[in-house]
């Protein structure tokens, strides 16, 4: 019996499509969040994350819509986020169906908006969306979609948003996001060190081994990545069965 | 047969909802006390806190209804909060009574694991059951709670260790929770939910 070691695709919306940033060409359309998510479903993902990524006060809408749109197809978790601003925000998305909400930027303006969410939704339905970067030997942590500095050190703002009620933590690394060349386990390990709720990994995922290495050396209790699910270059199936011969516990039963 | 989902104001309906409806089930939304007395079936489904669920229950006026229907062993399931309202109480919750099912006290999970248990684990089937029948002993299931009813509680049928050994499942009588959300639990999870559907037919 132990708690398996959860596989997330993260699906990047905008406009009620999955896009892809690719450098000097913008996004590149990657198909219909509804459908990504149904295929991630049935071929064995442990979780299903939705961001928001023009998070434009215009786009609420249509980023419900895509919600709703998704949550008919999962019979697994749905976490939602990207923009979330308010109480009313974090409502509406769990409204639509996600079962958690991410929330990054606002709650670094105002941290009490985690305690609100959570002591209405409970703490399993926040998580702390993490942005950060290397700096020295500690990470900044950032806003924005990473543009911003806080001038905030990662672990320290970590851990007082899980004091105010996160359940999770969702760390990524700016530094190796869109690199492929692995997660930052180093940072994983740290955060993972200081906070009680679990950390989902995140940024420059490309091979299996990432994924070894990152609940290992990484002590994630989860990780997550894009591209790699979407280009059909990476199956579920192929990856657990790939972790579950190394000695990782992952879900093999649907 | 119509099932009553108890809707206290704060949980996630709709994922429930529709695992139900793909089972062919004719579910209700119950807000009122006669809903709950003509209901055949009820499902107590939960998230959020242990507090809120409890008042939300008393204010609708529900917590009688549910009790008579106890009694009269009318068929019941308890999702997560759900389950862990049939107890006496809980360390949520330290003054709010629940609806006092069994005795034992819903308690925190400990400082030495992570907490909330997010993610999929595998149980200790500790009983024959209705809502277990069928399932793999290895499958797993979605947990997401910070709290848990203690195994040794008489109607554990399956447990679960994060911290100390819990009850994932409950059955006694027509009677019946779950402490992970088998409407998030893939295939496995609709089974589980098939099984209980199958059970009041």
């Amino acid at each position: 019996m132990t708690l398996a070691r959860r596989i997330i695709p993260c699906l990047d919306v905008d406009a009620g499509r999955v896009v892809k940033g690719i450098e000097f060409e913008g996004l590149r359309d990657m198909g219909d969040p509804a459908e990504l998510g149904a295929r991630y479903n049935r071929e064995g993902a442990d979780e299903l994350v939705v961001l928001d990524i023009s998070a434009s006060v215009q786009g609420r809408a249509t980023f419900l819509e895509t919600i709703r749109r998704v949550a008919e197809k999962m019979n697994i978790p749905l976490t939602a986020g990207g923009g979330i601003r308010t109480m009313e925000d974090g409502r509406a998305v769990l409204r639509a169906g996600a079962d958690k909400v991410t929330v990054n930027t606002a709650a670094v303006q105002r941290p009490e908006l985690i305690s609100e969410l959570s002591q209405q939704f409970g703490a399993q339905a926040v998580v702390l969306s993490l942005d950060v970067k290397r700096k020295g030997y500690s990470w900044e942590a950032y806003t924005h979609g990473g543009r911003t500095a806080t001038g905030m050190d990662a672990a320290q703002w970590a851990a007082e948003a899980v004091a105010r009620g996160a359940g999770e933590i969702l760390l990524t690394s700016i530094d190796r996001d869109g690199t492929c060349s692995g997660f930052d386990c180093e940072l994983t390990a740290r955060i993972a060190q200081v906070v009680p709720v679990p950390v989902i990994a995140s940024g420059g995922a490309s091979t299996f081994e990432d994924f070894l290495a990152v609940y290992t050396d990484g002590r994630a209790d989860a990780a997550l990545a894009a591209s790699i699910f979407h280009q059909e270059t990476r199956s579920i199936a192929a990856m657990k069965q790939f972790l579950a011969e190394r000695g990782v516990p992952v879900r093999t039963s649907r | 047969m119509k099932i009553a989902i108890v809707d206290y104001g704060a949980g996630n309906l709709p994922s429930v909802e529709r695992a139900l409806a793909k089972l062919g089930a004719e579910t209700e939304r119950a807000v009122e006390p006669r809903q709950i007395e003509s209901a055949e079936a009820i499902v107590l489904p939960g998230v959020g806190h242990f507090a809120a669920f409890v008042a939300g229950l008393r204010e609708r006026g529900l917590t009688g209804p549910l009790r008579a229907a106890f009694d009269a062993g009318k068929p019941m399931l308890g999702i997560c909060l759900g389950l862990q309202a049939m107890f006496a109480a809980s360390d949520e919750a330290p003054g709010d009574a629940g609806l006092g099912f069994f005795p034992e006290h819903v308690r925190a999970l400990p400082a030495n694991v992570k907490s909330p248990h997010i993610g999929w684990n595998q149980l200790r089937h500790t009983r024959e059951s209705t809502l277990m029948r069928g399932i793999p002993a290895d499958a797993y299931f979605y947990f997401a709670h910070s709290f848990a009813a203690p195994a040794t509680a008489e109607p554990t049928v399956a447990a679960c260790d994060h911290g100390f050994p819990f009850a994932a499942v409950i059955e006694r009588g027509s009677l019946r929770g779950v402490q992970f959300h088998p409407e998030k639990s893939g295939e496995t999870g609709a089974k589980v939910l098939r099984n209980f559907v199958e059970s009041v037919q």
